[in-house]
């Protein structure tokens, strides 16, 4: 039995990923910002098998109240053996174009507050010499692009990130995965058209928890993407500013 | 262009807006248009349509709330479907109470049809099972509905098409198993009196009944078929594999097909039971209970094999005693040789549907799906439903996409009762078409 914790709990692919974990009869820790959601993805985990499954609430945007999430998370899961991090938001492109304010909004929540909590729970598992992190970028982090290279800032700077923090944490046994989904049909996209290249937030969990069972260091799901992207990273910058990708 | 919401017999093929709903506390659209509750679209014809607003698509909402094991009695969201439902209550010795042909319906959309299955003679159909369901109405009211709380409300959502409101959720009464197999006996028959003599003597030994007739046969043949009789197996060979899972391995047709394939498809598939193997008038087989309540669901999108035109299904029941409605629809439809190859016939029990708008009642029930020829398959189905309403009969609303609002009112004597519990912003295609407010 592993004991899990999940932050950012109420995402639908987080959601898709806890189902898996629950049906192994693990141990979870959900963290997110809405209590009664948290609360009902917590019945339905457990009905599903897992063995134990708690919420905490917060803002995570507010980096101040890291310390005491983890602070709480290791009292109730002294060594946990993985962790999620899973909470984003996609911004107006065009929005953030015209105010720095809510360029700084969106990095905030979808870099920073993630750079904060893995600082901490870096040390700590460094300590453990035991762990598994696992953070969920995008391939949008991959290469900018006029149509949403805020949020690609982001997703880039926590992948780079992680980069080193995988090199870091190599000799004290504790693995670090970033996982690059591309399109998934999720509230975050709700107001997308859909094709052939959007997947569900099932089939990529799925692929997450194999890679995250291999100790992947990082993971394209579905696979499809990492060619697409070897593609995308391809073109010459020459080029590529011409495109409207 | 068919859109993504659109009903599984593909007509009529309508641009249909909708959203997904993720959480039951997020309240309605709040925009004042129109609304229907969208389950997975395994309604055939217009009752899960509502092209005037917009359908509120209920898969994303399919959380487990609470499971007591000991006694069966499960609480989840109503976006939850029955092939989750048995994947995860099966392995705990628990199976759907009542199953339509198909596994990939919700729970919300197989109350709101009040769906009914093979076990309809013993256990009545799928309101029967249900105890109690939160019904979220437009006004922002949540109300608790049961046999006790709100019960004309209950009996009116039971059944009730999607239009009394959205159900968030529904408590379910399971029904305990020994295993995932089904012990099944085979039996060749060659009319409708041999068909009724078997129901008959079936109805208490056996826990599920159907058969299969040939639409083609005509003269001394007609009415042949082959009766097919089952219950759960109680000692299953090997104890390790008794809740064998389903496999996830399923055959997808990816495109639409041209018509006449299924046709010639079915018809090799009946002749060589009929023929072959039935040879010996009876045969018995242990099969799991994917393959005997879901045989179809093992070709994903089988829908798109009728070709872009779409297809009708059409479901009828007559009073017991009247064989001879069903014979004389037999006729038609073999002379017309427009129908499939194969009917679903089935006796139902005498249990009494709880919902206002249920279709299941005593009686005896065909159903077989026309492919879209346009004019002359309508003109058909027109006289089917004369046939049926002069029985005093009814068709199945989960099934239809074309009857009269003069029909409709014959074969739901309840539903002026019904309308006062409709809410005002919920409509459907099928509704107002059979309240005659269609253009
Ligand atoms: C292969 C096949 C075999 C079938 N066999 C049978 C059978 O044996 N017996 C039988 O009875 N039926 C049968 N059916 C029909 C099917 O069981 C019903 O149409 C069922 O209601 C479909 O469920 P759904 O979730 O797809 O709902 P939809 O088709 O999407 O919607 C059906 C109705 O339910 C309403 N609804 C959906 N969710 C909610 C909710 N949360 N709250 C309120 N209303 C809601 C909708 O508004 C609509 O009126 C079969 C269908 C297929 C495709
Ligand atoms: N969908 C895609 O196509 C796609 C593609 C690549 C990567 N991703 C990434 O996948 C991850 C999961 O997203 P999703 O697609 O599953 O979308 P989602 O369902 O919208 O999930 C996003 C989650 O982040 C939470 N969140 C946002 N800000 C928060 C804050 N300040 N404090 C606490 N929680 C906060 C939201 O919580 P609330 O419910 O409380 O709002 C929500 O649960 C994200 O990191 C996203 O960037 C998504």
């Amino acid at each position: 039995m592993k004991t899990i914790v999940i932050i950012g709990a109420t995402s639908a692919l987080a959601q898709s990923i806890a189902k898996i974990h629950a049906a192994e009869q693990h141990r979870l820790l959900l963290v997110g910002r809405n209590e009664p959601r948290l609360d009902l993805i917590a019945q339905d985990l457990s009905v599903r098998g897992a063995k134990q499954c708690e919420v905490y609430c917060l803002d995570l945007a507010d980096t101040d109240k890291h310390g005491p999430l983890w602070e709480h998370v290791y009292q109730k899961f002294p060594k946990p053996d993985i962790v999620y991090i899973a909470h984003g938001v996609l911004p107006d492109q065009q929005v953030c174009q015209g105010s720095y304010q809510q360029t700084l909004a969106s990095l905030q929540v979808n870099a920073l507050s993630v750079i904060s909590l893995l600082t901490e729970l870096a040390n700590r598992m460094e300590t453990d010499k035991h762990g598994q992190i696992v953070v969920i970028s995008s391939v949008a982090g991959d290469r900018g692009r006029k149509s949403n290279y805020v949020y690609g800032t982001a997703k880039a700077t926590i992948s780079t990130f992680l980069q080193g923090l995988r090199n870091r944490l190599y000799d004290s046994n504790v693995s670090v995965t970033t996982v690059k989904p591309g399109f998934i049909d999720t509230p975050m996209t709700a107001d997308f058209e859909k094709g052939a290249l959007w997947a569900t937030p099932d089939q990529v969990a799925s692929d997450i928890v194999k890679g995250v069972g291999k100790n992947r260091n990082v993971i394209y799901t579905p696979p499809i993407w990492f060619f697409i992207m070897a593609i995308i990273k391809a073109i010459p910058e020459l080029l590529f500013k011409r495109l409207s990708l | 262009m068919a859109s993504q919401f659109s009903s599984w017999g593909r007509y009529p093929q309508l641009e249909q807006r909708g959203i997904y709903l993720n959480w039951a506390d997020e309240g309605l659209p709040e925009n004042g248009e129109s609304l229907l509750p969208f389950g997975m679209g395994r309604s055939y014809g217009d009752s899960c349509l509502n092209t005037d607003g917009l359908v509120l698509a209920t898969s994303h909402m399919n959380r487990f709330l609470s499971f007591d094991e000991t006694n069966g009695i499960l609480k989840c969201e109503a976006g939850v479907t029955l092939a989750e439902i048995i994947d995860l209550a099966l392995p705990r010795g628990w199976f759907p109470p009542v199953t339509p042909g198909t596994k990939y319906v919700t729970l919300g959309g197989a109350i709101a049809n009040d769906v009914h299955g093979k076990n309809h003679h013993k256990d009545g159909t799928f309101g029967h099972h249900v105890s109690r369901f939160e019904l979220l109405q437009s006004s922002g009211e949540r109300i608790i509905c049961s046999e006790q709380d709100n019960a004309e409300l209950f009996y009116a959502t039971i059944g009730g098409l999607g239009l009394t409101g959205l159900i968030t959720w529904a408590e379910i009464r399971l029904k305990p198993v020994e295993s995932a197999f089904m012990d099944v006996e085979t039996i060749r028959f060659d009319n409708l009196q041999a068909f009724k003599t078997l129901s008959d003597e079936s109805s208490s030994s056996h826990l599920y009944t159907v058969a299969w007739v040939d639409c083609q046969a005509t003269g001394e043949k007609m009415g042949r078929g082959l009766f097919m009789r089952a219950n759960h197996a109680t000692d299953p060979a090997n104890s390790k594999d008794k809740f064998e899972p389903a496999s996830a391995k399923k055959l997808n047709v990816p495109f639409v097909f041209p018509q006449g394939v299924l046709n010639t498809f079915t018809i090799k598939n009946f002749n060589r039971l009929y023929y072959g193997k039935q040879l010996q008038h009876f045969s018995k087989s242990r099969d799991h209970y994917d393959k005997y309540f879901y045989p179809l669901d093992a070709i994903t999108n089988w829908n798109r094999i009728y070709g872009p035109r779409g297809f009708f299904q059409y479901q009828f029941l007559v009073p017991h005693e009247d064989y001879a409605a069903i014979e004389e629809a037999l006729g038609i439809i073999a002379k017309s040789g427009a129908g499939s190859f194969l009917a679903v016939l089935k006796e139902f029990g005498d249990i009494p549907s709880v919902g206002m708008l249920s279709f299941p009642r005593p009686g005896v029930c065909l159903a077989l799906d026309f492919p879209n020829q346009g004019e002359s398959t309508l003109a058909l189905l027109q006289q089917l439903d004369d046939l049926v309403v002069a029985a005093k009969g009814a068709v199945y609303p989960a099934k239809d996409a074309r009857m009269a609002p003069e029909a409709f009112a014959a074969y739901f004597p309840r539903a002026g009762e019904f309308s006062k519990y409709v809410d005002p912003r919920f409509s459907s295609n099928f509704w107002r078409r059979v309240q005659g407010n269609s253009q």
